[in-house]
């Protein structure tokens, strides 16, 4: 029950998306967000006494076994404490932004990515597979760009939103890399599995590289430096986003992944040394550079910088003390911040600047505001009686015991890091809400209505009850989750309380107050001091290298690919010629012991052609139709070699293909030029020749060498079966149609993609630019007669007789050498005939059948031929046969496997006819000439009428492709 | 006869790849279909060369060759021809769309028109 109950709290944020299609208006979609989170929230907290009584809540399914991926969840004292500050802050920033949108900002979109958000952040608290972890991880990084550029209009929150998400996506590649290794190493991927690992780990070789990753994941998110440039930049997002991603959510989920893994990652020197420097660092940077902003946000985000610094650096220090102090100030830190962004966000909405050079005073034109925001603040900087005074006085208590070279080391830094906290927390109180105002007298500022500072109210409450009554209010959430991060025995026993004694950290607080306020008269001379001297501007080199990054990447492109074909085929060629030839010489080689054919004459007299006709092509190619006809006499000597080796489907295949080839290029070639200009100097054809030549040799020899040896087929199972399974004796049709007739199938469905491709490419043609080089080609008449009687009465006579004999080939296809392919080629070259004898528009107008429903119809029938059988209970394309006696014919077969071939033969006439239909009639379209009316379609032109005389044949027209 | 075949499958891909790295379309589309022709050649061959046994069951067969090959490569023959028509068609309309039926981009480098 309570694990259904556990998935139902993942699930619900992410059915926000729902919201964001319904399009829902501003009202409505708050309500339907604060419904689900709510919902969501409520059944956390019903889970809590289970959680606290120590009880599992798992559940989890099987997504992909096979890489050790499942969808796996798991509740333990801190995922309970992180999904409940996500919710819990959730459901006040969903109040606060229904008051803070615009009514014409598109408060759908807004909350459904706030909601996906907020999903794919619990997905990361309560993941039990780090594969799934990952997953969730990334879809924060997806989420959270949305969010910050949610105002896409301004290239302000474009590029911040840009900047996070190449910051935080680097860092989920690096984590997912990390949690591959870290999940080989423990030999599972379930977080509750890692973590009984720990010792494993940590004496792993890998250890040192996966807590490298791991540390970039959490330190990209989490703002640390150097990746601390991000966040600030974050901060074009609306209000409501920063409140909620840099407060409690997003910039948190480092800081989680670092406490997740405590037990497994840390306790070593180096996760000491790296985690407490990197902290610390990051602590004292973003409190200095805090002190010189001037917009509130920005104060806000630095701030925020710090703090995060703050809690990495106590999980560093890697004392159970230390990791309860950094729990306690999540908490904290997430109730004051979030108030703050409100805050901000409060001002910004009533006086429209956050310049804070522009502000001041405001604590008497909006009194309600001002008290919530000045205690806000002075949590923010440590200040009794409220919660950030504790774990600051606790921070300082864990660092002035550690030892880091020297014993005063770490406690001095942090006793500045403090002083520069109160200072900046100053500034920002008394620039906005204390002092003179500078605000243009007819502004009229007051304080907004409950809904905008009600959340606000609801936080710093908190964080004044936290603060007086610490150990009821803190303590037992703080221990059990101090217990769940330790993961075992040890976690020490939280003691909260607002007065210590008089320790040593009173005084570093008391000096960091006094200090810090002091700090603060002098700080127009420190910036003055600061912008002297030159300082390094994140997002100028951030862009520096984005922009360097896409020059170079385009660079590279425009070297590798210049547009030219001929190019880019010399380096596919050059590659495998070169790789190849490595391969052959660092091997053994050889000729197989196969025997050899005996050589026969007439063989010896083909190879001879061929040779003359490769040299003949080579030569002189640049007379196209030349090369035409050589290219034609080679097809005919490839059928041949198919007949003699014992292949007369393949020959007959062959031969037909090479009819419609010839006819389908003589075509192309009465629009294209009719010479290639031949090539300038020797040295590209001796470089492509010899590119050629290597190219050869390879595969020639690599024939030779398989010819010649024996090789193990599986060919016995097809011989066997194709008449008992089959029902033909035809291995070859059996095996198309049959056997392998998916692939068939799939191979069809290819040549239909491809004739409507043509079909595409040439119907367009007939209009725009082509169109109109169309009507600036010359006829070129190379015979008087274009339609010759004789041809075409005998065409037409033969177009009976040659459907016949494709319906014969058809029919016997099954048994003896034929089949659907080869039969369409044949009616198909029956009916191009007709075109090439009487014209295009005649031929046209005469034909019953479209090919466009032949191609439709031969797919659809094959298609249906193969899910009959699952009618059948068999699988898709399962053939059957059965044998008719028919009067006069006598007994014959009929198999299924026929009605898939029928839809093989008319995918295949249906290509032949639309492509070579189609360039027939941009031809004619070139030719220009009036249809001529009469039976025959042949022109009968009048005795008495000059220009019937046949126009002589110019010669080769070469100018025409200029 | 293996020779032979082997030889003659060497050359018509020796004259295939030297015609596809010519400038214009044409003698590029005949390029591919040399390659087409070597390439369903060499396929065939991978199937061993036998005489007269083709791949038709009958009772007191003296044996038969490799049906597989020869079933692969019809296929291959008849997409061939697709391919062939599709970039016979695409060098035309580009001849149509340019005036220029060379293979490179006419945006980038120096234009066809120009080098004429």
């Amino acid at each position: 029950m309570r694990n259904m109950v556990l998935l139902i709290i993942t699930i619900l944020p992410f059915l926000g998306g729902v919201v964001w299609l319904l399009g829902l208006k501003r009202s409505a979609a708050a309500a339907c967000a604060a419904l689900l989170s709510g919902t969501s929230f409520a059944l956390l907290l019903s889970l809590a006494p289970v959680v606290a009584a120590g009880l599992p809540v798992g559940a989890s399914w099987e997504w992909v076994p096979a890489i050790g991926l499942t969808a796996a969840f798991f509740l333990d004292g801190l995922g309970l404490f992180f999904a409940g500050i996500i919710l819990g802050i959730g459901l006040l920033i969903i109040a606060y932004a229904r008051a803070y949108l615009a009514p014409g900002e598109d408060a759908a979109r807004f909350f459904g990515c706030l909601l996906l958000f907020q999903g794919a952040m619990l997905g990361i608290v309560l993941s039990d597979n780090v594969l799934l972890l990952v997953v969730f991880w990334e879809l924060t990084s997806l989420s959270s760009f949305l969010l910050i550029g949610f105002w896409s209009h301004r290239p302000e929150g474009r590029q911040g939103a840009r900047m996070a998400l190449v910051v935080t996506g680097t860092g989920g590649l690096a984590l997912l890399a990390g949690m591959l290794l870290l999940g080989h190493v423990a030999g599972t991927y379930s977080v509750t599995g890692i973590l009984a690992q720990g010792d494993a780990v940590r004496a792993s070789p890998l250890y040192g590289i996966i807590l490298a990753l791991v540390l970039i994941g959490a330190f990209t998110k989490s703002a640390q430096f150097p990746f601390h440039f991000w966040l600030p930049h974050a901060m074009a997002a609306p209000t409501p986003v920063s409140a909620y991603l840099h407060s409690a959510t997003m910039v948190k989920a480092g800081v989680f992944l670092l406490a997740r893994f405590w037990p497994v990652l840390g306790g070593t020197d180096a996760w000491f040394v790296v985690v407490t420097t990197t902290g610390l660092i990051t602590m004292l940077v973003g409190a200095w550079i805090a002190l010189f902003k001037d917009d509130l946000k920005a104060i806000l985000a630095y701030s925020t910088v710090s703090h995060l610094g703050l809690m990495t650096m106590l999980l560093g220090f890697s004392t159970g003390f230390a990791v309860s102090v950094a729990v306690f100030h999540i908490l904290n830190h997430a109730i004051f911040k979030a108030a703050l962004f409100m805050s901000a966000g409060i001002v910004d909405h009533e006086t429209h600047t956050r310049d804070i050079r522009r502000l001041g005073g405001l604590a008497t034109a909006m009194p309600i505001c001002a008290t919530l925001a000045l205690v806000a603040t002075a949590a923010m900087a440590g200040v009794p009686p409220l919660n950030g005074f504790i774990s600051k006085e606790m921070m300082l208590e864990a660092a002035h015991g550690t030892n880091m070279g020297h014993p005063a080391v770490v406690g001095a830094l942090v006793t500045i890091a403090a002083l520069l906290s109160v200072a900046y927390s100053a500034r920002f109180a008394f620039g906005t809400w204390l002092g003179r105002s500078k605000l243009p007298p007819d502004a009229h500022v007051h304080d907004p209505s409950p809904a905008l500072w009600g959340p606000v109210a609801v936080l710093v409450a908190l964080a004044i009850a936290i603060g007086l009554a610490p150990q009821t209010l803190a303590a037992p959430l703080v221990q059990l989750v101090t217990g769940a991060v330790m993961a075992g025995p040890g976690a020490p026993a939280v003691k909260l309380s607002l007065w210590h004694g008089f320790t040593p950290a009173l005084a570093m607080s008391a000096v960091a107050i006094v200090g810090g306020l002091a700090l603060l008269l002098f700080q127009n001379g420190l910036e003055a001091s600061r912008n002297a001297v030159w300082r390094p501007d994140a997002k100028a080199m951030f862009d520096g290298g984005a922009r360097r990054l896409v020059a170079a990447a385009r660079r590279i492109g425009a070297t590798v690919h210049d547009g030219e074909l001929s190019r880019a085929m010399l380096a596919i060629v050059a590659t495998v010629v070169a790789v190849t030839a490595a391969l052959f010489l660092l091997f053994p080689h050889g000729e197989g012991d196969r025997p050899m054919l005996p050589v026969t004459w007439p063989a010896l007299v083909g190879w001879f052609a061929l040779m003359v006709s490769c040299a003949a092509m080579v030569v002189a190619h640049d007379n196209r139709l030349f090369a035409l006809v050589v290219t034609s006499v080679v097809g005919l000597i490839v059928s041949m070699v198919f007949l003699q080796f014992s292949a007369p489907d393949l020959a007959l295949t062959q031969i037909s293909v090479e009819v419609v080839a010839t006819i389908l290029l003589l075509l192309a070639l009465n629009l294209l030029p009719r010479v290639t200009p031949p090539a300038r100097g020797l040295g590209r054809p001796l470089r492509d020749g010899l590119m050629a030549i290597a190219g050869g040799l390879g595969v020639g020899g690599l024939a030779y060498a398989v010819m010649t040896r024996e090789q193990s087929t599986i060919a016995g199972y097809f011989i066997e079966n194709s008449k008992p399974l089959g029902g033909g004796t035809n291995v070859v049709n059996v095996i198309l149609v049959d056997f392998r007739g998916f692939d068939t199938f799939g191979e069809i469905i290819v040549l239909c993609i491809a004739s409507l491709v043509i079909y595409a490419m040439l119907d367009t043609a007939l209009r725009g630019a082509a169109a109109r080089r169309l009507e600036t080609i010359k006829p070129n008449i190379e015979s008087g007669d274009a339609h010759p009687v004789l041809f075409a009465l005998a065409t037409r006579v033969l177009l009976p007789l040659a459907i016949v004999v494709g319906v014969f080939i058809f029919l016997r296809g099954h048994n003896q050498p034929g089949g659907g392919f080869i039969a369409g080629l044949v009616v198909a070259i029956a009916f191009l005939m007709q075109y090439m004898a009487s014209g295009f528009a005649w031929a046209d107008r005469q034909r019953a059948l479209d090919p466009h429903a032949m191609l439709g119809a031969g797919v659809l029938i094959a298609g249906f031929t193969g899910i009959a059988a699952f009618v059948f209970g068999k699988p898709f394309l399962t053939s059957t046969f059965g044998y008719l006696t028919w009067p006069v014919v006598g007994k014959f077969e009929v198999a299924s496997a026929m009605a898939f071939d029928l839809g093989v033969f008319l995918t295949v006439v249906g290509t032949v006819m639309l492509a070579l239909a189609q360039i027939s009639r941009v031809e004619a379209k070139a030719e220009r000439r009036a249809v001529p009316e009469g039976p025959m379609d042949i022109r009968f032109p009048p005795m008495d009428e000059p220009d019937a005389t046949p126009v002589p044949a110019p010669p080769l027209d070469t100018s025409r492709s200029a | 006869m293996e020779l032979l075949l082997a030889s003659g499958i060497g050359a018509i891909t020796a004259v295939g790849l030297y015609l596809i790295l010519r400038r214009e379309s044409f003698p590029v589309i005949l390029g591919l279909t040399f390659l087409s022709y070597a390439v369903n050649l060499f396929l065939f061959a991978m199937g061993r060369l036998v005489v007269n046994q083709p791949p038709i069951a009958a009772p007191g067969a003296p044996g038969y060759t490799d049906p597989l090959p020869q079933a692969l490569v019809l296929t291959a023959i008849v997409i061939s021809f697709g391919m062939t028509a599709l970039i016979v068609v695409l060098a035309l309309r580009g001849f149509l769309e340019t005036g220029s039926d060379e293979v490179r981009d006419e945006t980038q480098g120096q234009s066809g028109e120009a080098e004429r």
